[in-house]
């Protein structure tokens, strides 16, 4: 993609700006619009309401009317705020969340940095966050903003032990950190996607199915705790803590921190996709291959990406609406206690099987 | 440890059921009613907004002394012999100049109990809910069909005819009482004559 574009533009700093700023606007921007909407509809109809119907026709740019409000809407100091880390906080904990995009694989075609550390990248980057938070949390100079970034960053730190564990028996497995390079392990069909035990054959691939799905189990879990999402949500438990590291915060820096929130839930989700369910490629082969269109499967890809991508957050949202809030304890009871322990047995037994 | 791996079992197990449930109730359909386009129909016999129908109001003021709020103040004028104000839907004949109906609605109480005395059945609860104002002047509903110059026009015209028929029953006394007098007067001519003659009728023995 950058290549395309420093021949179109024939300069590279601003081809490479443009190719960085792409997932943002092409991706990230309309996701949110969509799956802030998509997060009340699909609350309202589990709780058999309608949800916002007045905007739009059937309520479709409410999300749009929310964002105008925002801009809008006055932004808020408070005077005993640190108002240099206020005001950096929220551009940290976006610049966090933004940047794991640039080792998603969107499809074959586009991905923004093609580095050999992919994952390991994402796992870094991503803890960004919780410096974000905590500068916000303290900056804030209000008790609730603190408690909440206090537990955010116990809790993120926490669930990125059983998340690398999952991430490194898988590693392990496939021998490469690139995620473009483990999603094309995963081509052709479905059951050479990692859940399925991957491109292993035989009695390999038998044994690893079950501790592919435990592995499975625990990314998604510890993922979700990452992204501060209910039932995971005790940095932001309004019931608790007002709104959590967020209290203090209105208008745009308020709507940054909301769309760090959701392309977060994106980027977790779209890992989970990558490492376990073949990324961008197809469960089945691909229309462009049938007939012979060589620039449809990209496009193929991408489209399987964001399905994919999507799913699992409408499973994120479909949580939410399920399950309470964990107090604290279980909160870590859970994190250190039981998946810990078993993303240690997992990675072990995956291990073993690796060397038959 | 078996209560460790059973912990395990539940959590997993226990999360699966409840999103079973959820799930479930994404397909169920919504009890939202969307209020101010659908609205849910009233029950036969709700208490909400009076209405008076004139047409059948005989000014009777049975619901005003009914109203346990005095929400309601009616004043009427006595029609002229001459004035047919016609019957009501029950054939009762009207009589008063309704020139006043006022009901406070913001007073009333929605007992319904200026309902039941009403001879004719004209005042009555209807299903109206939405009436709220932004002045609470607004909640005073005018039923009269008179406005107040005609209702003043009949007050004065019944105020004529009244002195007319007072000044026409004065009269008539007027000339009953010179009727007796003239007739006591004739009586006692009467008497006197007779008296007269009796004593005629006596000398007349006494000569004899």
């Amino acid at each position: 993609m950058y290549d395309i574009i420093l021949d179109f533009t024939g300069n590279e700093i601003l081809s490479m700006f443009i190719s960085a700023a792409l997932p943002l606007f092409m991706f990230i921007l309309p996701f949110a619009l969509v799956a802030v909407l998509a997060e009340r509809k699909v609350s309202a109809f589990m709780q058999d309401r309608l949800g916002p119907t007045r905007v739009g026709p059937k309520g479709l740019l409410q999300t749009v009317a929310d964002i105008l409000k925002l801009f809008q809407k006055e932004d808020i100091v408070a005077s005993n705020a640190d108002k240099k880390l206020f005001n950096l906080a929220p551009i940290l904990v976006f610049a966090g969340s933004f940047a794991v995009f640039a080792a998603i694989p969107f499809s074959g075609a586009y991905i923004g940095t093609f580095a050999d550390v992919g994952i390991f990248f994402v796992v870094a980057i991503s803890s960004l966050v919780v410096a974000g938070i905590l500068m916000a949390g303290w900056a804030s100079n209000n008790k609730y903003s603190l408690l909440g970034a206090v537990r955010s960053a116990a809790q993120i730190i926490s669930y990125e032990i059983p998340t690398a564990l999952v991430i490194l028996s898988l590693v392990m497995l496939a021998g490469t950190l690139n995620l473009y390079e483990l999603t094309e392990m995963q081509t052709e069909y479905f059951w050479n996607w990692y859940i399925f035990g991957g491109p292993a054959t035989g009695i390999q691939k038998i044994l690893l199915i079950p501790f592919m799905i435990v592995g499975f189990i625990i990314l998604y879990i510890s993922t979700l705790a990452e992204v501060n999402r209910t039932p995971f949500d005790i940095p932001e438990a309004e019931s608790e803590l007002v709104a959590g590291y967020h209290t203090e915060y209105s208008g745009m820096k308020f709507a940054i921190f909301f769309l760090a929130e959701y392309a977060n839930m994106f980027a977790v989700s779209a890992i989970v996709a990558t490492l376990f369910f073949g990324g961008f490629q197809s469960p089945f082969g691909y229309l462009g291959d049938l007939f012979g269109v060589e620039w449809l499967i990209p496009i193929e890809q991408f489209g399987w990406f964001t399905v994919k991508g999507l799913f699992f957050v409408f499973v994120q949202m479909w949580l939410r609406w399920t399950l309470p809030r964990l107090r604290v304890d279980q909160l870590m009871t859970m994190c250190w206690k039981y998946m810990i322990p078993y993303a240690f047995v997992n990675l072990i037994i995956i291990g073993i099987i690796s060397l038959i | 440890m078996l209560n460790y791996f059973k912990n395990t079992w539940e959590g997993i197990y226990t999360v699966l059921v409840g999103m079973k449930i959820t799930f479930k109730h994404l397909f169920t359909p919504e009890v939202t009613i969307q209020y101010p386009e659908i609205k849910v129909p009233m029950e036969e016999r709700v208490r909400n907004r009076l209405y008076v129908n004139m047409d059948d109001c005989i000014g009777c003021d049975q619901c005003a002394r009914a109203c346990p709020v005095n929400c309601i103040e009616i004043d009427t004028v006595k029609a002229l012999p001459s004035d047919d104000l016609g019957k009501t839907s029950n054939g009762k004949k009207k009589a008063l100049w309704v020139t006043k109906f006022d009901i406070d609605i913001a007073k009333c109480c929605y007992c319904q109990l200026c309902v039941f005395p009403c001879p004719t059945d004209c005042i009555y609860m209807t299903d109206v809910y939405e009436f709220a104002e932004y002045d609470r002047n607004d909640l005073i509903y005018k039923f009269a069909t008179l406005t107040p110059e005609e209702g003043t026009e009949k007050k004065e015209a019944f105020d004529v005819f009244q002195a007319e028929k007072e000044a026409q029953k004065k009269a008539a006394a007027e000339a009953k009482a010179k009727a007796a007098a003239e007739k006591k007067a004739a009586e006692e001519a009467e008497a006197a004559k007779k008296a007269d003659e009796e004593k005629k009728d006596d000398s007349k023995k006494d000569e004899e």
